[in-house]
Order: C-alpha cells, then structure tokens, then sequence
C-alpha cells in the first residue's frame, strides 16, 4: 500500500500576541483507500493538522516546520498557483459548518459547476451536468430542482450533502473531513455517516476525518490517531486501539465515554485540564494529570514506541508493555 | 443543610408544602407558538414549538428530556423557568399555582437553570464569586455573607476559592465555566435545577466530571433535576424518568430503562438506532429513517412523524394520536401502533391486556 500522504516532524505554531504550539512534532500516513481518524478533544490540534495539509492556516501567524507530502508532492513548498490548483483537485475538505463553508449568493448548482470548469476546464453545461450528477449522488431528493437553490433554502443535513457533492465534484484522491458530522441532529448524523463512507468505497478515496466522538470515528475509520497538547499520543488500527489502549490518555478517554454506563454509578474521569500550549512541550505533556506517571515522565519527552507492526504510543508505559510482550 | 461549615449562611430553601407525594412540578397542555412572517403575500405562519406538553416531576427525581433541535425542548425549559410566557398551560410547582400561590420570585428561588453556553449566561464584567453572590444578595442577603457563601460553592463544585473567586468568566476554561454556573444555580438553594444541554459543549473527559458533579450535589443538596439533552447515552447515564419530544410534542415518556428496551414509538426507535455503534465489528449498516426532521413551521397534520415513519398509514395523518399506557408502569407512547384498537393494522387488539402489547 502506497502512501498518498506522508507527514513527518510537524510543527505548528502560531505567534502573535502570544504564541501557541498548536502541533508538535507528529508524523503519520494515510495510505490508499484508507480513512484515518483524528481523533482527540478541543484543542489537541486534530484541526490545525488537518488545515496544514491544504495549507489553509493564516500564512502571516504561522510557523511551520517540518514536511508534509501529498502525493510525493511537497505542500510546504507549493506558490499559490500550484496551490490553487491542488486544493478541490487533488485533495478537498468538508467542514462542520456547511451554512458558513458554502457561498450564500451562489446557487449550490453554480457553486459546483464553478469548481468543476476551474480545475477541469469544462464548459459551464458540462459544469452544471456534474453538479446535478453530484447532488444525485449525495443523494438530495429532486436533485435538479435544487441546482437553483441557495445554501439558506436548504435544511442542515441537505446543506452538509450539498457540501459533500462539492467536495467530490473533481474526484479528489483525499477528502479532509472536519468534524462535518457534529453540528447535525442523530438521526441525520449517522445518514451522512454512511454516505460518506459509501462514497469513499465508490470512489476509492482516501480520507482523513477529524472527530472528538469516538461512536463517530468507531463508525467510519479504520486507523485513528489519538491527539492530545498537540502531539499524537497513540496510533494504530481503530480496532485495537478501542479494544485496548496502551496509553493513559486514550484509555481515559475511552473510559469517560458515557457509554452504557449504569445510572448510579460513577463515571470514570481524567482529573484536571489539557496544559495550555505556550511552550513547546520539553515532558510528557499528559503527565501532570496521569495517575501512572513516574519521575522520569516530567524530566523529559517519552519516546515514541512501535509497540506493533501498526501501531506507536508515545509513552513510558508502552516500552514495558513491549518488553513483556 | 448539616454539611456544610456552620459559619456560612445559606437562603432557606423554598418550603416543602405539598409533601413527598405532591410531584415537585406538575405541567399540563403547555403551549408555545411563535408566530413567523411569511412571504410578502402568504398568509402568516406559526411555529408550534411547544404544543400540549404535560409532564410531572417527582420530588428527587431526575427526568430527560431528548429529542433533535426545533423539537422544543429548551423552550419547554424557558417556559419553565418563566423566561418567555407561554400561550396556553399550567405550571404547578409543588402544588402552587405561579402567580397566585407562589410569586415569580419565589418560583425562581425554587427552580434555577443552567444553559449549554456558560460563556454567555456568565455576566463578563462580574468576577466569579460577583456572578454567584448576586442572586443571594437579591434575595436580601448581606454582602459579606454572600461572599462567603459564594467560596463555599466554589469549594463545592470542585474549584478552589482561593484561584478561582476573583477571575472573570473569559479567565477559565468551559469545563470550569460551566461549574461556575452550577454553583451560581445553587447559590439560591432552589430545589429543582433545569439543565438546558448543560455538558454538551463540554470535551468528554470533561462531561464525565461534570456528571460526576452532577451526582455528588443532587445527594448533597437533595436536588431534583429536569435534564435536557440531545445525548442519549448522557440521558441514560442520568435520568430515572424520560420525555422523547419530537416537534413540539412529547411522543413518549417513561422510566428511562423500558423506554431504552422497549420503544413504543417508531421515532423514539429511529433516535436510538441513530447512535454510533461502539463496537467496531459491528457498525450501523443502514440509516434507521431517511430525511431531515420537517421544519416545525407549520409541522404535518395528525401525528407530527408520519412524514418520515416507515410504519404510518392513512389515520396517521387524520388525527393527533394522544399518549396512552403501554404498561402499568407510567411508559406511555403516541402513537396508533400502541394504542388497542386504534385502526393502525400493526395495533394490538381491543381485548389484549396490555402485557401482550409490549412483549
């Protein structure tokens, strides 16, 4: 399996008034046909990656280090020409908020239309004859009726498919899914959950998707990635990562998921709060609220353990599970 | 009372009148609508946001109320708590009718609330130990002892009077934000706490301390809890008794176990098949129901959910069908299927007792 997307050594920071290290130092890849989970809370970074990809970040209050490839391609080098032409062609983003992501004096037909004559360079009839083939796919009901209709005509969950059809309108290898579930009631969350998902079989894309809901990444992902303080704590398959995670963090994590848990009886928690990121992390940075750390654990980074073929943890404890394993 | 240090001072609870029988709060045929401006030449509109709610709430009871957005659960919550008039409705608190037995005032010491944005329910120019001694020092407490009462509850909810009093709300993160308003809640002493989507903007791990919170102060305080919530694993984490609402209307309501094993209406079943799997051998392989829930602009006839149920045939649409018994123990349901011999083909029989009907 080749990889589409290879990320090593990122860093991210934004300055300014004051300076946050939103990302530290992770690496991770996204192989072909594959849908990797960001998964972590407000805060751990999940999104600032994501937009780094597509290098969406204010370019005056961002420092990036590091290398991000897509497609062998250096993102961190491209001009905004190359990278015109790379955003909504090779790779595309749906976002949380589609009544905001979308243009509200375009119809959502033109909008389509629009990308497909720009990276593509059809005709607008060729343009709108995709559209309306996209909004079929996404499934909207009266598809061709709502080729004339504006974002604000539209109910959440048809904006979020409207989204999707135009994020796919160009079959880009790579969808960057942020959180596009989220702000959509149950029943219309777990239909777009399995559109996507169809979707990217139909397509053969590969996808990252960024969520703080681990129903929802348990429903669509097959890798995750845990993020916490900025850094990627633990990675594997999505499968093994549930079943048994090796670090604290995403053991608690999974742990104070109210899921199935008794009336009455109480709730594991993680004490304490995320450490605010004003200083690039020189310790573990989940160490002051882990109920395992040890002295070394403050002193200085934990390694980063392979602790199988497919999957890392970066943490002390990790070293012993492998050891005794 | 006895717990806390004898040096603080707190308001005296709302009187219990009606004793432990008398269900804290009674509501019967609330109603809420709004009216919308149509287009230029269409007649006006209405959204009936709120339509024939009735519920009890018994003295120490936690009771939930889900259901999607626009199907008017938070402004059952404001109706509540007198903060929009309703249309139509009884609130009856403690067997007090509001406004004649029991002032507003009182009824706000009784009964207080905390919404899903602490951010924006939190005053930005009061520091925190100001946000919380201002209710008490409505009601006619002395300055200092409000202070002193406030650092109490701070203590109480987790926070550390000493770090945390003279911070203002843009100081502390939500979790903590949100801990402040419960204490800000409490500082009235009020006997039932209306939590509007109060852990939802909250991270997990968060949400699972709150909840924890939640629980210790409901023992502590003897508080009774009308919990609101789209959450459903948070809703049966917390609740003993629960209301699905879809619409304006409550579609169905009981003990939070039969309602979760046994849904009587289709709706209640679509809702909770919509929850993620959390097993990933076995993810979800088809959407319960198609379609966005209808806007509640003049919401479909009859019952409200027939234009999405798999199940719904032609008296669906005639009439409104009411909440009936499915069993003995107070889970009622509306809808034609549950209801003996109600027409709907997949209705019990007449004569069946209702046993059958929910096996």
């Amino acid at each position: 399996m080749s990889n589409l997307v290879e990320i090593r050594d990122l860093n991210i920071r934004f300055t300014g008034e004051r300076t946050v290290h939103a990302v530290n130092d992770i690496s991770l890849t996204l192989g072909e046909g594959e849908v990797l989970g960001l998964l972590g809370e407000s805060g751990s970074g999940k999104s600032v990656t994501l937009r780094a990809l597509m290098r969406l970040l204010p370019k005056k209050r961002t420092q990036i280090s590091g290398t991000v490839k897509v497609l062998g391609r250096d993102v961190l080098a491209m001009n905004d020409e190359q990278l015109a032409a790379f955003r909504g062609q090779t790779v595309s983003m749906i976002f949380q908020e589609p009544a905001l992501a979308l243009d509200p004096v375009y119809t959502i037909g033109h909008q389509i239309a629009e990308s497909v004559m720009r990276h593509e360079g059809k005709s607008q009839k060729e343009g709108m004859a995709r559209a309306l083939e996209m909004l079929e796919v996404v499934r909207i009901p009266s598809a061709r009726r709502r080729l004339d209709a504006y974002p604000h005509e539209m109910s959440g969950g048809m904006r979020q498919r409207a989204m999707i059809a135009l994020a796919l309108a160009c079959k880009p290898k790579i969808l960057l899914a942020d959180e596009p579930t989220t702000a959509l009631d149950a029943t219309v969350q777990i239909q777009i959950l399995l559109l996507l998902r169809e979707l990217q079989r139909e397509f053969g894309m590969s996808v990252i998707f960024v969520t703080h809901d681990i129903g929802v990444a348990i429903e669509i992902c097959d890798r995750v990635a845990v993020m916490y303080a900025g850094q990627i704590v633990e990675q594997g398959r999505l499968r093994d990562i549930v079943r048994s995670p090796v670090h604290p963090y995403a053991k608690g994590l999974l742990a104070s998921t109210v899921h199935g848990a008794k009336r009455g009886q109480r709730l594991e928690t993680i004490p304490g709060t995320p450490p605010s990121l004003d200083k690039a992390p020189a310790s573990c940075s989940f160490a002051p609220r882990c109920s395992y750390a040890q002295p070394r654990c403050s002193e200085r980074l934990p390694p980063n353990v392979q602790v199988s073929p497919d999957r890392t943890a970066r943490c002390v404890l990790a070293e012993r599970a492998t050891a005794v394993g | 009372m006895s717990e806390t240090s004898p040096s603080v001072e707190l308001l005296e609870q709302v009187e219990d009148v009606g004793g432990a029988a008398q269900p804290l709060l009674q509501v019967s045929g609330l109603t809420k609508h709004f009216p919308v401006r149509g287009d230029l030449f269409s007649p006006r509109k209405t959204v009936r946001a709120v339509d024939n709610v009735s519920f009890s709430i018994a003295k120490g009871e936690t009771v939930g109320i889900v259901g999607e957005s626009g199907c008017g659960k938070s402004t059952t919550a404001r109706l509540l708590m007198h903060l929009m008039k309703r249309d139509a409705g009884d609130i009856v608190y403690d067997g007090m009718q509001v406004g004649r037995a029991l002032s507003l005032r009182e009824l706000r010491r009784g009964m207080q609330m905390v919404f899903q944005d602490s951010y924006a329910s939190l005053n930005p120019r009061l520091t925190i130990e100001d946000s919380i001694a201002f209710g008490p020092k409505v009601h006619g407490m002395a300055d200092a002892a409000a202070r002193l009462l406030a650092r109490e509850l701070l203590g109480k909810v987790g926070l550390r009077p000493e770090t945390f009093a003279n911070r203002y709300p843009h100081e502390i993160s939500g979790g903590q934000r949100q801990r402040v308003n419960i204490a800000r809640a409490l500082a009235l002493s009020p006997r039932l706490v209306i939590l509007d989507e109060a852990v939802s903007a909250l991270d997990k791990s968060v949400e699972a301390q709150v909840l924890n919170l939640l629980a210790d102060l409901k023992r502590e305080f003897g508080l009774t809890y009308l919990f609101i919530s789209h959450d459903l694993n948070v809703v049966r984490y917390i609740s003993d008794r629960v209301l699905v609402m879809y619409l304006g209307e409550v579609v169905e309501l009981g003990p939070v176990d039969k309602v979760w094993d046994a849904p009587a209406h289709p709706y209640t079943r679509a809702l909770l098949a919509a929850m993620p799997s959390s097993d990933p051998d076995n993810r979800t392989e088809t959407p319960p129901i198609s379609g966005d829930p209808p806007n509640p602009i003049d919401p479909p006839s009859g019952c409200r959910f027939h234009t999405r149920c798999p199940f719904a045939e032609p008296l669906c649409a005639n009439a409104t069908p009411e909440l009936s018994d499915v069993d003995t123990m107070g889970h009622q349901a509306a809808c034609y299927m549950a209801i003996a011999g109600s027409g709907h083909s997949r209705a019990p029989a007449k004569e069946n007792d209702k046993g059958a009907t929910a096996a």
